[in-house]
């Protein structure tokens, strides 16, 4: 008797790919021999689009992208065209750009965690991460009125003041939130089974990871002590203090652990944020309406939930820009797949892709 | 008294007693609108939505829609994000293999006319209904959790104008090169042209 | 570290490389010609630059310009590396062999330009269909299908 292999199409549509991801997968019984992620199905061209719209036209196309975290997504590109056009921004946009990051970073863990918990299973722990994540899109839907795709930080500052009671109702959920997290570490990350299933596999060896270009909480999942808000800060970041966590085993538990650990974090800095903030103006004085800056090259990156998330722009001296390209963290970190799933079994498989945290707006642009 | 004791009186009470008139088409429609499984083809940012939407703030499940993962299990199809040219013929055969009665909503303004990304990509599919044959469209960018429970309660009431007797047919306008079925022949066209007057599509507007 | 030691290291390390290091918009460069373009990122690599960040292309009409965008840790900086490559003949050796981040990265750049890296391991496209014809992201890229955005402004 002999054993073949089989070859197994995963996707595009499967309820565990996060999106839009085909794996071919060839097996050796349940042993996984070889994995190929075929992207591309959510390629929409928006490097291209953003060639005839102006840079202001170009932020909602930004949305888009990584669309759990529109909000950072704004952020990179607009870092990006400040320093094209020399715009300074003032110090309460600022802050309160921080503090909108900080939350959207929160969102998107829970939708990370939670979409890990649910590829090992336990749907509870999906549910009560959607239900802090609803908390903050309420934040932000009394902010700037949309639940998703925000539109809300623009060249130059935010778009929107703070409204009355927003800042007591934003520390009302930065006070509730660390409990929350560290019930579901309790539930779920102490659970034998969740453990079972997620310590051990997928192992991204820290020196593969930098060579890699895997960025974020995948990589310091495995040790790779590097967080762009402590490193190489950018805004007002140095004004704050907080821990970075770091993972040790490179495995998918400690890369879902470091993420819950990041939101604990986070609530730190929104708070130590809205202790500083103070009364000014949002948006930069003196700004164009259309925006066209000198002709040359920019790029400018910043810390989003999946790593370092940055925009090269080139200008040709009109209101639009020439050339837009978005370096994507979630691409990056895809590229490790083959290297990290082969050996395990097919269903640890799509344990370790949940653990990388891809999301497809921003793989595919 | 037990409760089926007490029901067995009332029905001997009632004029004509335990016997119900009504006609087949209201019972059927009436099973088909209150038990409506999705199958959630969740390509962008309306899957977060969609995921809100049947999650436990604005739970989806007491209107009787459970979304599964399985076309086979399915009645409606609700495809949320853009569909691109390269995903379209996945699309198609998801939608094929769903056992009839089927529907399909258009979930948000990309699977509606390509939203956003109407002008000046290469890459999009303008709207579901150059290729699937939609009941609902919902309109929004990405519409709230609410306009999706709306959409199925609109759907329910289009399902109670149909009728088992006549058999849907659904034209398609499509200059697309889709993938024929082996199994079934030529979908393209439209097997039994005798219904003429389908229910038309309604438009559920997103706050 | 600032972009200006940063300039002092690599003239001194490498003094070919000095004039060819420009800073624009806070922001060092080099533009190498392309032969020199594979040494230069193994001179910086060993350096100290260990990451590669991304790796694009801009249609400048004549040419394209590569752009490599490369990080280190532990100098703490980053920097653009740039060659212009001809576009009736665009090829450019890989660096696959220096950092793998770039195999899918140049993937993208070949699919969305047209241009080929020599020596990659697996050089097909990655975003647009196989069967796809043409290379959209180049400026003369024609394709009956778009609709063009009105002119609002």
């Amino acid at each position: 008797m002999v054993t073949e292999e089989l070859t197994l199409n995963i996707g595009p549509s499967h309820p565990s790919t996060h999106g839009v991801c085909r794996l071919l997968v060839r097996l050796d019984g349940e042993i996984v021999t070889h994995v190929e992620p075929i992207i591309g199905h959510l390629h929409r061209g928006i490097e291209k689009m953003a060639e005839n719209r102006t840079y202001l036209q170009v932020v909602p196309l930004t949305d888009r992208l990584d669309y759990v975290g529109s909000m950072y997504a704004n952020w990179a590109y607009c870092r990006a065209v400040e320093r094209l056009a020399g715009i300074r921004v003032p110090e309460r946009a600022e802050y309160i750009r921080v503090i909108v990051c900080e939350l959207q970073r929160i969102a998107s863990h829970m939708m990370g965690i939670g979409s890990s918990a649910a590829d090992t299973g336990a749907t509870s722990a999906f549910l009560y991460a959607f239900a802090q994540r609803d908390l903050v899109i309420d934040l932000f839907e009394e902010l700037c009125g949309a639940r998703l795709t925000y539109n809300y930080v623009r060249p130059g500052g935010v778009s929107f003041d703070l409204p009355d009671g927003w800042v007591e109702r934003c520390r009302a959920f930065t006070a509730q939130h660390p409990k929350a997290m560290l019930e579901i570490d309790g539930f779920f990350f102490g659970n034998a089974i969740a453990r079972a299933r997620l310590k051990g596999v997928g192992v991204l060896d820290p020196d593969a990871a930098v060579a890699w270009g895997v960025s974020g909480p995948s990589a310091r999942g495995s040790g790779v002590d590097w967080d762009l808000r402590r490193d190489d800060p950018y805004s007002v970041y140095p004004r704050f203090d907080f821990d970075v966590p770091i993972g040790s085993n490179g495995d998918a538990f400690d890369r879902a652990r470091v993420r819950l650990w990041e939101c604990i974090e986070s609530c730190r800095i929104i708070d130590q944020a809205l202790d500083q903030l103070e009364p000014g103006p949002i948006m930069a004085d003196g700004l164009p309406r259309l925006l066209a800056p000198r002709p040359g090259d920019a790029y400018d990156h910043i810390e989003s939930a999946r790593g370092s998330l940055g925009v090269y722009l080139v200008s040709d001296g009109s209101p639009r820009p020439y050339r837009m390209k978005v370096r994507s963290p979630a691409f990056c970190n895809l590229a490790v797949l083959p290297l990290i799933a082969v050996g395990h079994t097919l269903s640890d498989l799509l344990v370790i892709l949940g653990s990388l945290d891809p999301v497809f707006g921003e793989v595919d642009r | 008294m037990a409760a089926i004791d007490e029901l067995a009186e009332f029905l001997e009470r009632t004029p004509g007693g335990g016997i119900l008139l009504t006609t087949v088409d209201a019972v059927m429609n009436w099973a088909r609108g209150k038990s409506l499984w999705t199958f959630p083809m969740g390509t962008a940012c309306c899957a977060m939505e969609f995921i809100a939407a049947s999650f436990s703030r604005f739970d989806f499940d007491r209107h009787g829609t459970i979304p599964r993962p399985d076309p086979r299990h399915c009645d409606v199809m609700v495809v949320a994000g853009t569909v691109t040219r390269k995903m379209m013929p996945a699309v198609k055969r998801i939608y094929d293999q769903m056992p009839e009665p089927k529907w399909v909503v258009a979930m948000g303004n990309c699977a509606v006319s390509g939203g956003i990304f109407y002008y000046d990509t290469y890459s999009v599919v303008r709207g579901v209904d150059e290729f699937l044959p939609v009941d609902v469209y919902i309109a929004g960018c990405p519409p709230r959790p609410e306009a999706l429970q709306d959409a199925i309660l609109q759907l329910r009431k289009k399902i109670a104008t149909e009728s088992i007797s006549k058999r849907r047919t659904r034209p398609l306008v499509s200059d697309l090169a889709l993938p024929t079925d082996p199994r079934k022949g030529d979908l393209l066209s439209a097997a039994d042209a005798d219904e003429e007057d389908e229910a038309p599509a309604t438009r559920s507007v997103s706050a | 570290m600032r972009i200006e030691e940063l300039r002092e290291r690599v003239c001194a390390m490498y003094p070919d490389l000095c004039p060819l290091f420009s800073i624009e918009f806070g922001d060092g460069a080099i533009s190498v010609p392309l032969e020199r373009v594979h040494s230069a990122a193994a001179d910086l690599k060993e350096m100290g630059f260990d990451r590669l960040g991304m790796v694009t292309a801009v249609d400048r009409g004549e040419e394209f310009e590569i752009v490599y965008r490369l990080q280190s840790r532990d100098l703490r900086a980053g920097m653009f590396l740039k060659a212009l490559v001809p576009r009736s003949d665009p090829r450019v050796p890989s660096m696959c062999d220096l950092w793998p981040a770039a195999n899918w990265q140049e993937r993208e750049v070949y699919d969305l330009f047209g241009i080929v890296f020599e020596g990659h391991p697996d050089l097909r496209r990655i975003l647009l269909p196989d069967d796809w014809e043409g290379h959209p992201l180049r400026k003369d890229y024609v394709d009956e299908r778009i609709i063009p955005r009105p002119d609002y402004i």
